[in-house]
């Protein structure tokens, strides 16, 4: 997900509104928010997916997705320990702090850091699928791998599709 | 009747001793136990991510480089296939296998992905007789199919019925199981293959050390979504290989009842006998025969005597 300059110049001058007033100025945000978002850094296997942000902007709050970085204060208890008083950040797409590498040796050495709390942060591919997913599960939204991406030729080799398979049939029953 | 009593004297005194040394030898063996190596490597299963899509199985296949499946890896009728009343196993062509699980009162099914659990003190290479299985220091449990000679003693050691025979071959032994992607990858700071195409992040790649600290965290964090348990983490001694699952874990397969110590040890006490009974036993028993034979001997010229 990329952020729109557009985007970070908002957020900045938001920050900057945060020091004049209290309270959060998120319409601005929202409003400024790109409208669709193609997220292609991980397409290797699978297409790209073109990401509608303002059908889901509708649909949940900012900090649903975004965690504690732009949008509402409200937030899960665990967050709020540490997260409560945080200002909003300049940089809100996933990938500014998911990384799209993970578990290779420097994501591995930094649990060394004892006073880093987050030893458990997903990477890009885990951040976007564990943030749609169950959402997508709950709200009957498609939910199986080729509802929302749709394989490439270097995935349906990896799947070793061959010509016309049961998968349409085997969908059916791992209906989730 | 001095010479009855003194060997009976020897008698006592020679199975005295071997008791003793018997005993001392399985003492000593206890204290021996393996702590795993430092830094090695592992994998946490989180059952609650894992959505059963298979890509891990998918890039397994590739990596390994196996043989074609039967059915192509976005294929899920697979996880309702039964073989003899048992979901799928691993087997030479396959190394990785996910399976379904339906829990009573679960609105969505769990998936559990099995593959070799890398124990830290495997069981496969303790009941190899030409040292096939190696522990690496980086946490894999490895083969050698150049001195294999196909007993398939592992299979039947292995607590996790792991290993597999690849039958197609039967003058070229090999056993078939999952070695972390050792050569390919591990070895170069890689996370497997498995875990790199998961797209759920289910599996987890770390220091075995730290992937407690962060199965831990999980289910501080998260009361109430997960058993509180990390599977492998005493199971058979530990395993390099760890899971968390929300539903109690032998309703998704789990074997709850494997020993919380490794397999070696239940044999560790019995193998510490054996050179002594190989290298002592020889000897007393010769001495006996030696001293049975005298005696036959001895009485020999007696009963001459009395004949005539």
């Amino acid at each position: 997900m990329k952020s729109s300059p557009k985007a970070v110049i908002a957020a900045a001058v938001l920050m900057l509104a945060g020091l004049l007033a209290p309270g959060r100025g998120l319409a601005v945000d929202q409003m400024d928010a790109p409208e669709t978002v193609t997220i292609k850094a991980l397409a290797e296997l699978y297409q790209p997916v073109e990401f509608s942000h303002v059908r889901h902007a509708k649909l949940a709050r900012c900090k649903d997705c975004h965690h504690h970085t732009t949008g509402q204060q409200d937030m899960d208890p665990n967050c709020i320990r540490c997260h409560a008083q945080s200002p909003e950040n300049t940089k809100v797409g996933c990938q500014d702090c998911h990384s799209r590498k993970q578990f290779y040796p420097e994501q591995v050495t930094a649990r060394d850091n004892p006073n880093l709390y987050h030893i458990d942060k997903p990477g890009l591919k885990g951040a976007y699928h564990l943030n749609c997913v169950p959402c997508h599960v709950k709200k009957n939204a498609p939910s199986g791998c080729e509802g929302c991406h749709a394989l490439t030729e270097s995935g349906k080799q990896l799947f070793q599709v061959q010509g016309k398979t049961k998968t349409a049939a085997a969908k059916e029953s791992h209906a989730r | 009747m001095n010479k009855r009593l003194n060997r009976r004297g020897f008698l006592q005194g020679s199975l005295v001793v071997s008791a003793a040394a018997t005993i001392s030898l399985a003492g000593k063996s206890q204290a021996a136990t393996f702590e795993g190596y430092p830094d090695s490597m592992g994998v946490l299963v989180d059952l609650s991510r894992c959505v059963g899509c298979r890509s891990c199985e998918a890039a397994c296949n590739k990596e390994q480089q196996l043989p074609a499946p039967e059915k192509p890896f976005n294929d899920f009728s697979v996880f309702d296939e039964l073989l003899h009343g048992q979901k799928r196993r691993t087997d030479e062509t396959r190394y990785t296998v996910v399976n379904r699980y339906e829990i009573p009162g679960r609105e969505h099914p769990l998936y559990r992905k099995i593959q070799c659990n890398h124990c830290q003190e495997p069981a496969c290479l303790t009941s190899c007789f030409v040292n096939a299985y190696t522990k690496t220091p980086e946490g894999a449990v490895i083969y050698n199919p150049d001195v294999c000679v196909g007993c398939r003693t592992c299979m039947v050691a292995c607590p996790f019925l792991i290993p597999t025979f690849r039958y197609s071959s039967a003058f070229h032994p090999r056993i078939m199981k999952c070695v972390f992607c050792y050569d390919t990858r591990l070895t170069k700071g890689r996370p497997p293959a498995c875990v790199e195409a998961c797209p759920q992040e289910a599996l987890t790649f770390g220091r075995r050390t730290d992937l407690l600290d962060v199965g831990r965290q999980r289910i501080r964090e998260n009361p109430g979504s997960y058993e509180d348990h990390i599977y492998g983490e005493h199971e058979v001694g530990g395993t390099a290989w760890m899971y968390l699952s929300p539903a109690p874990f032998e309703q998704v397969g789990f074997d709850t009842t494997v020993p919380k110590e490794p397999i070696l040890n239940y044999v560790k006490d019995f193998l510490s006998i054996v050179p002594m009974v190989l290298t002592i036993w020889p000897a007393l028993f010769a001495g006996f025969h030696l001293l049975a034979k005298r005696k036959e001997k001895m009485e020999q010229p007696k009963k001459n005597e009395g004949e005539v």
